[in-house]
């Protein structure tokens, strides 16, 4: 069995990021770039289900500039036995992404797409549901656990009410949420070892023109300030005037 | 040259006829659970009629034969659910897709926070249709209109069978619709604690509970009471904030709220810097006197 895990570079999630002055983009000057936290849960459960598994190959797919290899290089440590960056500086959209790793699922032929269900740099949470319908398998989103039965997987899968589990047939995309897992450390030694691990370098097979533009990025209005009450008689007083409390 | 509404809820419905309303264009209002809503103005409601909301391969299936040529726009409220099958109906049509849409600048341009919420990005879209899904607190509320015709549809059978539906804990207000939220943190310590005392205020207030991360992680309160930037985005007309310091990613759910009440007893706890009224008192105390005071 073969599953891939797509990886997305983003800025450090922990890193206070500010718009550039013209607001054209994010001001990455001097922030740290990590694996999106969504895909590395990714890239942990994959590790996870080979533990339970032996039979599973895991490969990890980057795109974007040669930086890329950086979080590539770490999901190898993390244990994923090969790499695939598709080296490009052009700016998909997240219908481009698809279809980009729509072109590589055709010739590596994983069975299962294990991805993350957004990035914590734009929260689209978009390209994994548009990847599966562009390969007509079925998805599975937002899992807080993941087992393989045969020819299917069991998905519990966090929705607006609860969890609830689905049963999905493999080939498929499942995206990981929150508590799905907690990714494993790496240390240094580890990183090093997966330097020998195979990566592999590629071209994008089209770079068509992205259906959204960024237009501006902006820092939103802050919320005008409050005021502190000394009493919960005040507290009361206060919410009443204003008409907060329900009738 | 419609718009077309998916209603995942019934009350979605209601937030469709306020975007609707915001871009002064009719729409048609595809409705996925509970009884059709009529008086939100839709021109038709295709209804499906459903009890929970069906895996999203079948039910794309049936939506992407539902988008006709000429149609500008597929919107949803965000939620989990739209976001899981709105994504995919994009994919199918090949289109732009724009995520948790906050305002509507023109038709095609649209503002969005990004990054948990701490910045927000304006995005224009090209082609047609446009998928979108947008927080309702964005777009004014309507007055309920008209009867609108139904149609009775059914939702193709998908790949993925659902072995066990999630269902609602508790009779209280659904968080995302609710008019008064209360939520706790940590210092809540357990379940039981949580329940009694931000279950207990809730319900005198007709309110929903919600929890930080920080409660969720550490078992205090059921992960689809989560709320932040992670899990649900409320905007009620009054949220009190009990035993929460305020992250970033907490704040980025909370922020259209109309009043932030915060009770805390740490008075540096950023969650003052937001609030419209902030109390340093210890929780245990204070919630059980405001209780009193306003005679629950």
């Amino acid at each position: 069995m073969r599953i891939l895990v797509p990886v997305k570079r983003v800025v450090d999630p922990y890193a206070k990021v500010r718009p550039l002055s013209d607001g054209s983009g994010l001001d990455t000057t001097g922030v740290k770039f990590e694996i999106n936290p969504f895909d590395e849960i990714a890239v942990e459960e994959a590790v996870r289900l080979r533990e339970k598994q032996a039979d599973i190959e895991i490969i990890v797919i980057s795109i974007g500039t040669a930086d890329c290899e950086e979080q590539l290089r770490k999901a190898l440590a993390m244990g994923a036995d090969r790499a695939i960056l598709i080296e490009t500086s052009h700016q998909f959209d997240s219908q481009g992404i698809a279809k980009e790793l729509k072109a590589c699922i055709e010739v590596e032929k994983p069975d299962i797409v294990l991805m993350g269900k957004q990035s914590t740099d734009f929260d689209c949470n978009q390209t994994a549901q548009m990847l599966a319908a562009k390969l007509d398998w079925p998805q599975a989103c937002f899992a807080s656990a993941v087992a393989i039965n045969g020819s299917f997987v069991t998905v519990s899968r966090e929705t607006d009410l609860g969890v609830e589990t689905v049963e999905v047939p493999i080939p498929c995309v499942i995206t990981t949420d929150l508590r799905l897992n907690e990714p494993r450390f790496v240390a240094l030694p580890g990183i090093i070892k997966a330097r020998s691990k195979p990566l592999d370098r590629v071209t994008p097979t089209a770079t068509p023109a992205p259906l959204t533009r960024t237009l501006k990025i902006e820092s939103p209005g802050a919320r005008p300030p409050g005021k502190k009450v000394s009493s919960v008689e005040e507290l009361v007083g206060e919410l009443k005037n204003r008409g907060a409390l329900p009738a | 040259m419609s718009i077309i509404g998916i209603a995942f809820t019934p009350s979605d419905a209601y937030g469709i006829q306020s975007f609707a309303a915001s871009l002064g264009k009719p729409f048609f209002l595809i409705q996925i659970t509970g009884a059709p809503v009529t008086d939100a103005g839709a021109q038709e409601v295709f209804a499906a009629n459903l009890t929970d909301i069906p895996p999203a391969d079948g039910l794309v299936e049936t939506l992407k034969q539902c988008v006709k040529d000429g149609d500008t726009h597929v919107v949803a409220v965000s939620s989990m659910a739209s976001k899981d099958a709105m994504a995919r109906l994009a994919g199918f049509l090949d289109c732009a897709m724009v995520t948790d849409v906050i305002s509507a600048e023109s038709p095609s341009v649209f503002k969005r926070p990004i990054v948990a919420g701490t910045l927000i990005e304006t995005v224009e879209a090209s082609g047609a249709p446009i998928v979108l899904t947008f927080r309702p607190a964005g777009f004014p509320k309507q007055p309920a209109t008209g009867s609108s015709p139904v149609e009775n549809i059914s939702i193709a059978d998908g790949k993925v069978s659902l072995k066990q539906a999630a269902h609602k804990s508790g009779g209280r207000p659904d968080l995302t619709q609710a008019t008064v939220v209360v939520s706790g943190g940590r210092p809540l310590k357990d379940a039981a604690t949580y329940e009694s005392v931000i279950g207990g205020f809730a319900d005198a207030l007709g309110g929903a509970a919600g929890a930080t991360r920080a409660a969720v992680d550490s078992g205090i309160a059921p992960n689809e009471l989560q709320v932040g930037q992670t899990g649900k985005i409320v905007a009620p007309d009054l949220y009190i904030a009990a035993g929460i310091s305020g992250s970033t990613q907490h704040m980025a759910g909370i922020k259209d709220s109309k009043c932030i009440v915060a009770i805390n007893k740490d008075p540096d706890a950023p969650i003052f810097e937001v609030a419209d009224l902030g109390i340093v008192a210890d929780l245990f105390e204070a919630i059980p006197a405001i209780k009193t005071l306003i005679g629950k």
